[in-house]
Formats: C-alpha cells, sequence, structure tokens
C-alpha cells in the first residue's frame, strides 16, 4: 500500500506541477489578476505532496519491504537502521526522487517565504520552476520509478554498495542537493524575470537571500564530499577530479560569481544582462553535471546503473531547459536597460574580475571534465588527471584568492590607486615575509603550494579589513558574514597547500613486529587480525604510532570485505592531531604474513575543511543580516502592475 | 556585435550537445588503452634508485636498441610475483629496465636481495611523474619501446607465465 501511495502522491504533485505551470502562464496575461492568489498555494501543496512521496519511500526502506524492486536491489535486512534510512537515496531512483523534492520544497518555500519581488515576477517563477519539475516528475514516472513492485518478492534483498554504507551517506546527498538544486531557484527567477523585462535592483535584492541559502548548502555538500573521499577512499587525497566532484564544483563556481554580481546589481545596479546569465548557468551546470554522473557517459565512482535510454532523456530536458534559457536570454536580454557605469579602481570592477577569474576556472573544469568525451568524439580514448586540473587551475585561483583582498577595501564607483597600496601594504608584506621564511626554511618546495602558503596568510589578514577601524558592535551581520568567508578561503587555502608542500609519503610492504617510520612518527606494526561487524569482515592492522618520546596513539585500518553485495572496501584510520592528520590505510596482504599498508602524515589538512566549514558559517552569517534587514526596511509591497 | 555576443552561450550549449549526443551513442571501451601507445617516450632523466648502478634516461631509451622498462616498487606486493618471469625474460636474452616508483633505497635493496634482480638500470621515479608521463596508472606495469623510443606494447598488471609470448612477440616486432 505504502508503496502505491507514494507513488499516487507523486502523480499528484507532478498534475500540481502542470496546473501550477498552467495558472502561472494563465496569470501572467492582461486581465487575469485574480488567479494570481491561486498559484502560491498550489506550489505549496506541490512541494507538501511530494515531500509525502519521499518519506513514503524512506518508509519503505525502514520497513525493508522486499516487495519494491528498488529496496530488494539496494537494500538488506540486516543493515543498520542508519543505512535503510540514507540507503533511501543511496541509488538511482532514490536520488532522483531527491532531486525532485528538493527542487518543489524549493518552489514552495519561495511561494511561501518570497514577499519582495514584484508579483508577476514571482508568478513567472513559479511558472518556470514549474515547468523544470515537470521535465523531472516525466523523467522518473516513465523511466525510473522508484515504486516499481518486485514479483515474486525476494527472501532477502541485495544490500547497499558498500563505499556508500558510511554515516556520511546520511548528510552528504541531502545537503549537497539543497544547494545543487535548490540553485534551480535562481535560474526561475532569471527566467520570471527576463519573461516580465524586469531585471533591476530590486529584484537582485529578493534573489539574493535565496542564491545565499543554495550556495552555502552546496559549500557545506562539497566540504563534507572532499571529506569523505579522503577518508573513505583509502588514497589520503581530498580532491580527484572526479566528473561527480566536479559536477558538484561547477555550479559552486558559477553560485559564487553570482553572488558577487548580484551584489553589484542590487548595490549599483550594474551587471544586469552578466548576472542573469550566471543566474541560468549556476543551474544547467547542475542538469549537466546530473546528466554526465547519472548517463554513465563519464566514468565515476559515483554512477549508478548505466542505462543510455535514461542519458537520453536527460539530454532531452536539458536540451528544452538550457536551450530555451539561453534562447530566452538572447531574444530578451538586450531590452533590459545598461547599468551605471563605474571606474577601474573600484569595486565594481574586482567583482568583475572575481567573476572572470571564477568563469575562466569554471571554463577549465568543464573542458577537463568533458575532455575525455571531445577526444573519444575524435576516435580517441583519453583519461584526464589531477596534473591538468591542479597545473591549470591551481594559478589561477591562486590569483583569485589575492584578487579577494581588494575587493572589499574598494569603495563602490571610485576609489584611489594610492588608497588601495595604502591598505594592502601590511598584508602584502606578511605574505614575503612569510615567503621569505618558507623558502629559507623548507626549500625545495614546488612554486604552487610554496606561493599558496606565502599568499594565504596575506589573504587571512587582508579579509578582516572590512573591520579595521570600524566599531565592532555597530558593523552589520552580513560584513561578519563575509569577512567570516574570505577567511575560510584563506584558511581552506594554508590547508591545500600545507598538504602538497609537507606531506610525508610511507608506502611499504611489512610483516607485524615490524617499525616504520613515517614522517615524525615511529609506528609499531603490532598484529593483523581478522574482526567482523553486522555485515562485513575484515583484516585490521594494529598499529602503534607515538612522534618522538610522546604518547603512543593506535592506529587501526581496516581492509574490509562486505557480504552484500560482496565488495572489498579500505577503511582508514585517521588521528587528527593539533597540527595535521596521521593517516594509515591497510592494502593487499601476501601468503607470508606481508601487508602492504599506506602511511601518510599530512601537516594541516585539517585546515581544508574547516576553512570549507568557515566559508559556508559566514554565506549563513551574511544570509541572516541580509534577511534581518530586509525585515527592517521591506518596502511596501508594490502593487500589481 | 552586441546582439552576436548573446547568443554565444547557446552556441556553446549547442557544441556540448553535439559532443556528448555522440557520446552517448558511441560504443566504449572499458579499459581505458595508453595513449601513449605509438608515442615517443616523453623527456625524462631519472636518477639511479640504487647508487653505483645506471639510472634510467629517455636518451637511453632512444638509443636505437629496444628496451623493455618495468614500472614496480617494493611496496608493490604483484610486483613480487612476477620476479621469475623477469628473470625468464633475462634468459631469454631481453635486458630489462626498471622504474621504481615512490621507492625508498633502502627498501629497494632489501626488495631485489630478496626476489632477484633482473634490472640492467633502475631509475627511481620518487614523485610518480615520468610513470604518469609514460601513460601507466598503476605497478607493476611494463612497456616495450623500440630503438626510436617509441612505445609498441603495454602490459597492466604483473606478467604471468601465459603473457610471455605476447611479450616476446611485441619484443620481436620492436627490435626489427
Amino acid at each position: 500500500m505504502i508503496a502505491e501511495a507514494g507513488l499516487a502522491l507523486l502523480w499528484l504533485a507532478a498534475s500540481l506541477s502542470l496546473l501550477q505551470l498552467v495558472l502561472g502562464a494563465a496569470a501572467l496575461r492582461p486581465g487575469n489578476e485574480p488567479m494570481v492568489g491561486i498559484v502560491r498555494p498550489v506550489a505549496i501543496a506541490q512541494g507538501l505532496l511530494v515531500g509525502l512521496s519521499f518519506l513514503a519511500l524512506i518508509w519503505l526502506f525502514l520497513r525493508t519491504d522486499l516487495s519494491v524492486k528498488l529496496v530488494a536491489a539496494n537494500s538488506h535486512s540486516l543493515k543498520p537502521w542508519l543505512y535503510k534510512f540514507a540507503g533511501a537515496w543511496g541509488n538511482h531512483e532514490g536520488s532522483m526522487l531527491l532531486w525532485v523534492t528538493v527542487l518543489a520544497v524549493a518552489g514552495a518555500g519561495v511561494a511561501l517565504f518570497e514577499k519582495r519581488l514584484r508579483q508577476d515576477t514571482l508568478i513567472a517563477t513559479l511558472a518556470a520552476q514549474a515547468v523544470i519539475g515537470l521535465g523531472f516528475y516525466a523523467y522518473i514516472l516513465f523511466a525510473s520509478n522508484p515504486f516499481e513492485r518486485l514479483f515474486p518478492v525476494p527472501v532477502e534483498g541485495n544490500g547497499l554498495n558498500p563505499l556508500l554504507q558510511d554515516p556520511g551517506l546520511a548528510f552528504h546527498p541531502p545537503t549537497l542537493y539543497f544547494g545543487y538544486v535548490g540553485i534551480s531557484i535562481a535560474f526561475s527567477f532569471a527566467v520570471g524575470a527576463l519573461v516580465t523585462r524586469d531585471v533591476g535592483p530590486a529584484f537582485a535584492r529578493a534573489m539574493r537571500p535565496w542564491v545565499l541559502g543554495a550556495w552555502i548548502f552546496l559549500t557545506l555538500g562539497i566540504t563534507a564530499g572532499s571529506y569523505w573521499a579522503y577518508y573513505e577512499l583509502g588514497w589520503g587525497g581530498w580532491w580527484f577530479w572526479d566528473p561527480v566532484e566536479n559536477a558538484s564544483l561547477m555550479p559552486w563556481l558559477a553560485a559564487t560569481a553570482l553572488l558577487h554580481s548580484v551584489t553589484v546589481l542590487a548595490t549599483r545596479a550594474g551587471l544586469r544582462a552578466w548576472t542573469i546569465m550566471l543566474a541560468v548557468v549556476a543551474f544547467s551546470m547542475s542538469m549537466i553535471g546530473t546528466f554526465l554522473v547519472r548517463s554513465g557517459i563519464l566514468t565515476s565512482v559515483h554512477a549508478f546503473a548505466v542505462d543510455p535510454l535514461r542519458g537520453a532523456f536527460i539530454l532531452a530536458l536539458l536540451t528544452f531547459y538550457i536551450g530555451g534559457a539561453l534562447t530566452l536570454f538572447g531574444l530578451r536580454v538586450r531590452h533590459v536597460k545598461e547599468g551605471s557605469t563605474f571606474e577601474l579602481v573600484s569595486r565594481e570592477a574586482s567583482l568583475v574580475l572575481n567573476n572572470l577569474l571564477l568563469s575562466v576556472i569554471l571554463g577549465l573544469v568543464f573542458i577537463g571534465t568533458l575532455y575525455p568525451l571531445i577526444t573519444q568524439a575524435l576516435g580517441r580514448e583519453i583519461s584526464v588527471g589531477p596534473p591538468y586540473f591542479n597545473s591549470a587551475i591551481g594559478p589561477i585561483a591562486l590569483a583569485l584568492a589575492a584578487i579577494m583582498t581588494l575587493g572589499p577595501m574598494l569603495r563602490w564607483r571610485r576609489d584611489e590607486l594610492r588608497a588601495l597600496s595604502a591598505r594592502i601594504a601590511a598584508p602584502a608584506l606578511l605574505s614575503a615575509a612569510v615567503l621569505l621564511v618558507v623558502v629559507l626554511l623548507a626549500p625545495g618546495i614546488s612554486w604552487l603550494p610554496l606561493l599558496g602558503l606565502a599568499v594565504a596568510p596575506g589573504v587571512a589578514v587582508a579579509s578582516l579589513a572590512p573591520l579595521w577601524g570600524r566599531k565592532l558592535r555597530r558593523t552589520p551581520l552580513f560584513t561578519y558574514g563575509m569577512v567570516i568567508a574570505h577567511l575560510g578561503i584563506a584558511v581552506a587555502l594554508a590547508g591545500m597547500a600545507a598538504d602538497s608542500a609537507f606531506t610525508q609519503e610511507t608506502l611499504v610492504a611489512a610483516s607485524p613486529g615490524q617499525m616504520i617510520a613515517a614522517g615524525p612518527f615511529n609506528i609499531r606494526f603490532v598484529s593483523a587480525e581478522p574482526v567482523a561487524g553486522p555485515n562485513w569482515t575484515a583484516i585490521e592492522a594494529r598499529l602503534e604510532a607515538r612522534r618522538g618520546e610522546g604518547a603512543p596513539f593506535p592506529l587501526t585500518p581496516q581492509a574490509r570485505l562486505f557480504d552484500s553485495p560482496p565488495t572489498p572496501t579500505s577503511e582508514t584510520s585517521i588521528q587528527t592531531l593539533w597540527d595535521g592528520q596521521l593517516y594509515a590505510a591497510i592494502g593487499d596482504g601476501d601468503d607470508q604474513g606481508r601487508w602492504q599498508l599506506r602511511i601518510w602524515w599530512k601537516p594541516f589538512v585539517t585546515l581544508i575543511w574547516a576553512g570549507g566549514a568557515l566559508v559556508a558559517l559566514g554565506g549563513f552569517l551574511a544570509l541572516i543580516g541580509r534577511l534581518r534587514r530586509e525585515r527592517r526596511h521591506r518596502p511596501e509591497r508594490e502593487a500589481w502592475a | 556585435m552586441k546582439r552576436l555576443v548573446l547568443w554565444l552561450p547557446l552556441g556553446a550549449f549547442l557544441i556540448f550537445l553535439a559532443v556528448v549526443a555522440a557520446g552517448l551513442y558511441t560504443p566504449r571501451q572499458e579499459a581505458v588503452p595508453s595513449a601513449m601507445i605509438g608515442q615517443p617516450v616523453p623527456d625524462f632523466a631519472l636518477q639511479p634508485a640504487i647508487p653505483g648502478r645506471p639510472g634510467l634516461t629517455s636518451a637511453e631509451l632512444r638509443s636505437g636498441r629496444p628496451h623493455l622498462v618495468n614500472i614496480f616498487a617494493s611496496w608493490c606486493l604483484p610486483c613480487r610475483t612476477e620476479a621469475a618471469q623477469l628473470a625468464e625474460l633475462n634468459r631469454r636474452g631481453i635486458p630489462v629496465d626498471g622504474i621504481a616508483v615512490r621507492d625508498r633505497e633502502q627498501d629497494l635493496a632489501q626488495f631485489l636481495a630478496t626476489y632477484g634482480d633482473p634490472f640492467r638500470a633502475i631509475g627511481a621515479d620518487i614523485d610518480r611523474r615520468v610513470q604518469l608521463d609514460i601513460g601507466s596508472a598503476g605497478v607493476p606495469e611494463t612497456f616495450v619501446i623500440d630503438g626510436r623510443g617509441i612505445i609498441r606494447h603495454q602490459h597492466i598488471g604483473a606478467i604471468t607465465d601465459a603473457d610471455l609470448p605476447e611479450i616476446m612477440a611485441a619484443w620481436q616486432e620492436a627490435s626489427r
């Protein structure tokens, strides 16, 4: 019954989204104003229904209802409850349902809370959100129904992909999706504004909190995903340039650029067409990412069952949505008024530079991700790895970090070069000093991490500049948000540079009893023993590590074999110290009792994720600050024209 | 002009569509063969991994004679199982050059002492740069390179007795 109810709710939600579209389109015609009032409740009801449908799927997974095909294929009665719960979205169909749920819930959120946007633009926005929803409802209902029954009912399920059997699965995908799919709101806002020709500061101020909200979730999702890859994959890296990582990074890059350009539009009425473009691009990147990962066109750890038909379906949706939005852009944006002008030395100019560099990085990631496809179309198989991405993107990202410090120091419209150089003198000197110290104390670091180490402290100090000489208690919360987010970038940069400059790697084949030197640590390989968990068995290496004469601590990496489906995984063991992490993984063994051990000492690597969390916290403070200010100065609601 | 610019994003998107549509309907090979087959070896000069013995340079690989280059490491367990096969290739008159990946001198010396030492020269590839440049993703891998320094054959994984004829054939091909 629950499966049928879930499916019925999904059908209902889909028809409501059709209704939302038709009513919205009708309400925009002159003379139909009374219909306006109905669109909001319809959007809210749609969000509610699809939310309930998703809850039905979670319920089926919690009960391990094996008569449902999806549950049988991806769950197992003996699985810990957390993985039964999270298993609901640890597969293709369930994650697509989560996708459309977030889409509809975000639309409902706009219908409920958006009070600043011009009425007709709001209706057009909700209609656009409904159009996106419709395509994905159709996709789920016709090509990947999560509620499909299975007959005869199997006695036991297949189990969840062991790589996904990790507490992170409970939080990472929903968080990421709220950002990844939540950014659809910006897309719909842009389409709505193009339809009603309402691209101005008021529109930008209305859009900003939604972009900010989605961006916070994206930032958190990417940060968490990076840490997951770091400890789950067992190779000590924190970013692999896997297509799916890129698929989450690309919307983030576009959303970050959008966040900055929308501020120019809100404050100075500039960058109108560009802001609209970015809003379209951000969610387009989400859809393209979904397509690349789900069609199986690129090889990725996140690819679920591959089915070219599904790929073709999503590709058709992409063509329609992105192609449609870009056509609308080409037709309409020339009617958008030009913004105000600004001088070369001004905050606008620095934000334009920020946008350009972010766009270049986005372009490089995009091309790098698609490059295997391009060469394949030309008849060669090739894979593009981290060397390309690191060497192409590293220098630009460094330049971006440096420019990031200039923006907040500059005044809007025009500023004096001399005043600027006085303001950046201290951070620049600090960076130069650090550069000198690092070169003297640790020669032989390659230039990119070296520059990163030098730039990071300068950026950290400079990011505090907006607080210099201000009354701290009277400074608005969103300024604190910006400061903390920029500081977070500096912290993450320091972590990345320290990790690539100072990581010490030890790869050995060792037998129990042996001593292993790894960086500043002496590690005793005590034993390798079999252990068992609820649905896995493992070989666990017991290691005892100590630095100098310090207290010893244990490390217990495991090579696990999951029962259902039988899959080996590597469970790393990580000890976090104040100045970094000691990371151990165990690989294959041989018949003479030797084991492959991989041990890394990674100084200050934790700063990477601490920085990511700071960036998200900064975004959160900025959001709260903006909303509080809006509430205080809410203009009279604009009358229906 | 300005109008044209506004249509650029759509144009870029259409190109993207063409590429992925082509990709979606092209049957794909599962294993990515090295794009380096038929290509000259990249330039490199590796220091000797064992002091007093020769290191390995790309100039050496282009010196007119074919080479068999084995990419290995002392920390790699499968590498231990192919020692007999490498020795067998030695016996059949094929010199073996080694590239030791992310390895340490004393570990390597012990590895050679324990499992035998078929190598004429061993270069130390500390940061994996040469391994990646030559188109190898893991250890062990073995390359057959002809006298002009062109990569002719790549064997992925440990060499077993069953692989020997294929490698011998590639060697004879490269010797011509």
